[in-house]
């Protein structure tokens, strides 16, 4: 109540509420409504009113006595967003005011619609009742409508375990004490980074290891959107980062910059967890971070 | 048909918010202005809009009389509608013949209550009004409906309230922010029109604003049975009150939103040439059952003043442009 005393609270009401007779027609499709049934009523045109009217609102004809069940889908034809519902709204959440051209029927009737979300609302999208558990014979009867069913959702899970042997188990254990560990090839001498123990490329060995530095060149990267548990942050980059000395690039996260600001021929150099926390893990390197130097001219 | 002139034309300074008077108290300056202005104290008929769920009391305009010095006894009537549609049943009553003059007046105090939601009453009480649709909600279906650019209807609501701003009588509201629709602003107001007939109007003003087209048209009230994108009664309307008989210099629309603008252009048929709104409009203030008759003694005002020779007046009622009355005056 307001405290200025000469402001005052007035309420119009009828307590209990104002009964209005429905007549046949109205009384009629509130009567199927109540079935969870969506009636029109034929026109003496041939056309189909829904809701029903006791005149053809185009003719002023009286309509036949023939009702016709419609849906109960139909088709959004024009729509409003509700951002902020009102106490007198239909629904209690963000929803959509709608025309629905509800199948069978020449008029669209107007009624809430709730998507999954603001942006799946479409003219054209089709739509089904959600009806109130006790219909009572009122237009409420339909809480609101709903989409069709156009997608499911499938969950898709698999567990596996996974041992790093032969030279993962070698790259790793360089990792472990902060080194990257990369082998030249025998016969062509391309350099590889992590290490393996044969050339991709021509096939030919490679025994020993090679220690490569931290530092590289981004060659190319992605910037993403989605989150990922290992990035810091969203929009986060993934690059192809050629380190001194190797002649592939290796992928890994690129942080401590914009990610507007992440170029081709950027210097970078890996940014490891302290060493009391490294263990035999990728996750050693955080990501690479740019070095400050100029850029290189890639090739 | 009888030639009928608007002869004088009155309204408040519109408030945005309640300043205590009480109906009568701010009809009564209007009522004195007018008076004053055609040196009539009595009248023929009498004729009034307005609608008691804005007050949220029955029979204001019962309480409304007070302003009016209605002893003797007059001849008096009432619409519960804007009272642009008491201007239409006056000029009716003036056509019998037997009676010269009119005063016709509106008013609506649009702060006591929710608008929004005061406006879900006047919907039909089976499909409508128990889903709670309101003013916002079916304007936006409408609005939805029409699919205007954006730029265009802020330029609308941006040209309407700088127009306002130069009416001393309309609010000083600021350019439009956001991209949500733009409702029209909560406003107080009452304004009044004297009518008169015959040789009357000439003796009462040098430049009488005769109503040379008077017509209005009702479409189904149920929003999924029209077509929301244009107003075949308003068109309807203009055609039968002949707007297109002649250039139109000015046009006052009763549009309350930006879109409703654009479908009344198209429904009119009016050119680039026709000034829409100089007064500002409903977007600049809506006193809600006198903003219709504001629009028509506005357009008569501009030939009252001599400023211009043949505009055009509109005044609507009922959700989304259900009804439409159109004006055509000539000096």
């Amino acid at each position: 109540m307001p405290s200025d005393p000469l402001v005052a609270q007035h309420v119009l009401e009828f307590p209990g509420g104002y009964t209005r007779s429905t007549g046949p027609v109205v009384g009629r499709f509130l009567t199927e409504l109540r079935e969870r049934r969506i009636v029109g009523v034929r026109t003496s045109e041939g056309g189909v009113l829904v809701p029903p009217l006791e005149y053809d609102p185009a003719t002023g004809e009286p309509v036949t006595g023939e009702y016709v069940e419609v849906g109960p889908a139909g088709t959004v034809t024009t729509w409003t967003w509700v951002e902020e519902p009102l106490d007198t709204h239909p629904v209690d959440v963000p929803f959509a005011w709608a025309l629905i051209a509800l199948d069978g029927a020449d008029t669209a009737l107007v009624h809430a619609v709730v998507p999954e979300h603001p942006k799946a609302m479409r003219t054209g999208m089709r739509v089904r009742p959600v009806w109130r558990e006790q219909p009572t014979g009122h237009i409420t009867d339909i809480r609101h409508f709903a989409p069709e069913v156009t997608k499911i959702v499938s969950p898709v899970r698999a567990e596996y375990r996974l041992r790093a042997g032969g030279s993962l188990a070698v790259f790793l254990a360089g990792v472990e004490r902060g080194v990257l560990l990369g082998g030249r090839c025998e016969r062509c001498a391309k350099v590889y980074v992590p290490y393996r123990t044969f050339c991709p490329e021509c096939g030919g060995p490679i025994p020993d290891t090679l220690e490569l530095p931290d530092t590289g060149t981004i060659t190319t990267f992605a910037i993403n959107n989605l989150p990922d548990p290992r990035a810091p942050e969203v929009p986060f980059v993934s690059a192809y980062i050629l380190l001194d000395g190797a002649d592939l690039p290796m992928i890994a996260l690129v942080a401590g910059v914009p990610a507007h600001e992440v170029r081709q021929g950027m210097r970078v150099r890996a940014v490891w967890v302290p060493e009391s926390e490294r263990t035999a893990s990728m996750a050693n390197i955080r990501w690479f971070a740019p070095t400050g130097e100029p850029d290189v001219e890639l090739s | 048909m009888r030639e009928v002139a608007i002869v004088a034309f009155a309204q408040t300074r519109h408030t945005d918010h309640d300043t205590g008077l009480s109906e009568p108290e701010l009809i009564l300056p209007v009522i004195n202005e007018v008076k004053e202005r055609t040196g009539l104290t009595r009248f023929g008929f009498t004729c009034s809009g307005s609608c008691d769920y804005l007050a949220g009391a029955p029979f204001s305009f019962v309480s409304a009389l007070d302003a009016l010095a209605a002893w003797p006894p007059i001849s008096e009537s009432h619409v519960e509608m804007d009272a642009a549609w008491a201007l239409y049943e006056a000029w009716v009553r003036l056509q019998h013949g037997d009676i010269d003059s009119a005063l016709v007046y509106g008013f609506g105090k649009t702060s006591l209550g929710d608008l929004r939601t005061i406006m879900t009453l006047q919907l039909d009480p089976y499909y409508l009004a128990p889903l709670g649709l309101d003013q916002l909600s079916y304007a936006g279906l409408q609005a939805a409906a029409l699919g205007a650019e954006r730029a265009e209807l802020d330029e609308i609501v941006r040209r309407s309230r700088a127009d306002g701003r130069a009416n001393p009588y309309a609010l000083d509201l600021p350019d439009p922010e956001g991209d949500g629709l733009v409702a029209p602003p909560i406003t107080d107001g009452a304004a009044a029109v004297v009518l008169a007939a015959g040789d009357l109007a000439t003796r009462l003003t040098s430049t009488p604003a005769y109503i040379r087209g008077l017509a209005h048209r009702i479409e189904p009230h149920y929003l999924g049975m029209r077509d929301l994108a244009r107003s075949a009664s308003a068109a309807d309307a203009a055609r039968a009150a002949g707007v297109g008989k002649g250039p139109v210099e000015v046009a006052e629309l009763h549009a309350q939103f930006a879109h409703e603008e654009i479908i009344l252009r198209e429904a009119l048929e009016l050119t680039g040439d026709t000034l829409i709104n100089p007064s500002g409009g409903p977007l600049a203030a809506n006193p809600v059952m006198a903003t219709g008759l504001i629009r028509v003694g506005e357009a008569a005002r501009r030939i009252l003043d001599g400023r211009n020779h043949r505009t055009v007046a509109h005044a609507a009622g009922g959700p989304c442009l259900q009804h439409n009355l159109v004006t055509v005056l000539e000096g």
